[in-house]
């Protein structure tokens, strides 16, 4: 069934994208992960102009992350105090990276911007779970292995305006979570990301929070960053397709219910380290392509004449 | 011709001799010569468009001649953009700008159009896509015949300029007809769709018939939407995610 998609100015087949929203779903189910990070590039790949895609992956991300933030709201695993300094510098960082985004569009870069913040942070984030994931696997093989502690104290601790987390059980300076925060906004504007495979594990190693509300108070930072991200994308660039987003958001949904059951089956650590695999796979095509020569050296753009 | 044209560009000087032909009431039946319909003039992109097509059809006057028809799209400045390695990646450097891109371009002819003519009378109508009219930047001549190629071949495999020559039936030496074939992503905007009539090589007549590619229905009313009411779209856009989160978390809590 061909459906026409408005902003992004193309007909798409509505059941290929219904699936893609569908399996990006079940990954992100099972995997308990945002699934921007492959949504993204797989709309890309689909013939989406990065611009659109960022944006209405922004969009699809609010529907997806309220679902799985209610879920953790009613078992009380979220941290507000933390969520909302963690969204406060979400704020600062998303409205700076919508502003950086119309600036690289306007220069022809975003796409290589796009595809390099790719490469750099799914390199990065897959080889850290990869190396962890295979050390806890073989951990487990060789029980008397000795805990770990909580966490290290190192020059981090030493910062100004502490803050005390009641629910975190954390005492720490106030300008960690804000930075993290800015950090995942400007992420979440250029690469049309929640940005929770960045924020888990600086929340987990970085700030030291119990494990266990690190997923909803991240979610609850998501749905408000990517809002704001969504907002800003339709009204200063018009590049948010709404037939497109529902499309991803009705098979995300039903993928992901799919997912979790089946993630609940599986061990953690078998899948981190598949989930590791996936982030390299996404991250070495992308790299593939900004490294071989490409088909065509050159590529055209309709001029835009803004503000009429 | 070539003496008192003079930095006069040919092209300008044939579309005079046209229009003095054309409008000259002593040979009134050679303005006549071709006459020529399209079978709609307004192509509606709805939420379901896969693409379509029209048929264009006519009669010629007079003894054997060929037929010429030519869909021109919308005219845009387009940026052409060269990737050049940089630090081992290859990166956007050089570009150039072209105005008067057509959108959209596609050829129909009853004989392959080299054979109708020669490559002056081509160029001098725009007729084919080594032919087709820019405004070009300035720039030195192989990098703007390269540029040139790129534009043309990058609107070939985005569709939309057709590489392979539509057909055009003639009946008894009167009546034509061809099929004109648009895309899934045909651009919107208003199009010229000209017939030529040549005879021993030479432009003898010529009709040109506007087509209006336009948004209908829901997609065109949220695309102008977006596009007036900006921020106004972007709350009704989170709106529908938040209700849309909202309902699946209700819907399979139950489940």
């Amino acid at each position: 069934m061909q459906i026409y998609l408005p902003i992004a100015e193309l007909s798409v087949n509505a059941f290929l994208f219904l699936g893609m929203g569908a399996g990006v779903g079940f990954l992100s189910g099972l995997f308990g992960v945002g699934g921007g990070f492959l949504m993204t590039p797989l709309l890309i790949f689909a013939g989406i102009s990065p611009a659109v895609a960022v944006a209405t992956e922004a969009n699809q991300i609010v529907a997806s992350s309220v679902s799985g933030a209610l879920a953790h709201w009613r078992r009380g695993n979220v941290d507000i105090k933390m969520g909302v300094v963690l969204l406060i510098g979400g704020f600062i960082g998303s409205t700076l990276g919508v502003w950086v985004f119309g600036l690289l569009q306007g220069l022809g870069q975003i796409d290589l911007v796009i595809r390099l913040s790719y490469v750099v942070f799914l390199g990065t984030i897959g080889a850290l779970m990869l190396v962890e994931s295979l050390k806890a696997m073989s951990r487990k093989r060789k029980p008397g292995g000795k805990l770990r502690k909580l966490h290290q104290h190192n020059w981090l601790h030493g910062l100004p305006f502490k803050m005390r987390f009641r629910r975190s059980k954390l005492y720490i300076s106030a300008l960690l979570p804000l930075g993290i925060g800015i950090l995942v906004g400007i992420l979440a504007a250029i690469m049309g990301v929640g940005g929770g495979f960045i924020m888990v594990p600086a929340m987990i190693y970085l700030l030291g929070m119990p494990t266990a509300i690190v997923v909803g108070t991240s979610l609850f930072q998501i749905i408000f960053v990517t809002a704001n991200v969504t907002f800003l994308q339709a009204w200063q660039n018009q590049t948010v397709d709404i037939f497109l987003a529902l499309l991803l958001m009705t098979g995300g949904v039903i993928g992901a219910q799919l997912g979790s059951r089946a993630g609940s089956k599986l061990p953690g650590e078998q899948l981190r380290g598949m989930l590791a695999l996936i982030v390299l796979g996404v991250c070495a095509r992308l790299a593939y392509e900004l490294l071989s020569r490409p088909a065509d050296l050159f590529s055209i753009a309709t001029v835009l004449e803004r503000g009429g | 011709m070539r003496g008192w044209g003079k930095g006069v560009p040919g092209s300008r000087i044939a579309f005079v001799l046209v229009a003095l032909f054309l409008l000259s009431p002593v040979r009134p039946l050679w303005a006549q010569a071709v006459v020529a319909d399209l079978s709609d003039h307004l192509i509606a992109v709805t939420t379901g468009f896969a693409g379509t097509k029209l048929l264009m059809f006519g009669a010629i006057e007079g003894e054997a001649a060929d037929v010429i028809i030519v869909v021109r799209g919308p005219a845009d400045p387009v940026m052409v953009r060269r990737k050049e390695r940089l630090g081992g990646i290859w990166v956007n450097r050089h570009k150039l700008i072209f105005g008067g891109v057509p959108a959209f371009y596609r050829l129909a002819s009853t004989r392959p159009v080299e054979e109708i003519a020669s490559n002056r009378i081509l160029a001098r109508h725009g007729i084919g896509l080594d032919h087709i009219r820019l405004v070009n930047p300035v720039a030195d001549d192989g990098e703007l015949s390269d540029f040139r190629a790129a534009l043309i071949r990058n609107k070939q495999r985005q569709g939309l300029y057709p590489s392979e020559n539509g057909h055009i039936s003639l009946l008894g030496n009167r009546l034509f007809r061809s099929d004109i074939f648009f895309p899934s992503n045909v651009p919107t905007g208003t199009y010229n769709v000209t017939v030529y009539l040549l005879r021993g090589g030479k432009v003898i007549s010529a009709q040109t018939t506007p087509l209006v590619v336009s948004k209908i229905g829901i997609g065109a009313q949220v695309f102008a939407f977006a596009h007036r009411y900006s921020a106004l779209y972007g709350v009704a856009a989170l709106v529908t995610a938040l209700f849309a989160g909202w309902l699946a978390g209700a819907v399979f809590k139950r489940a």
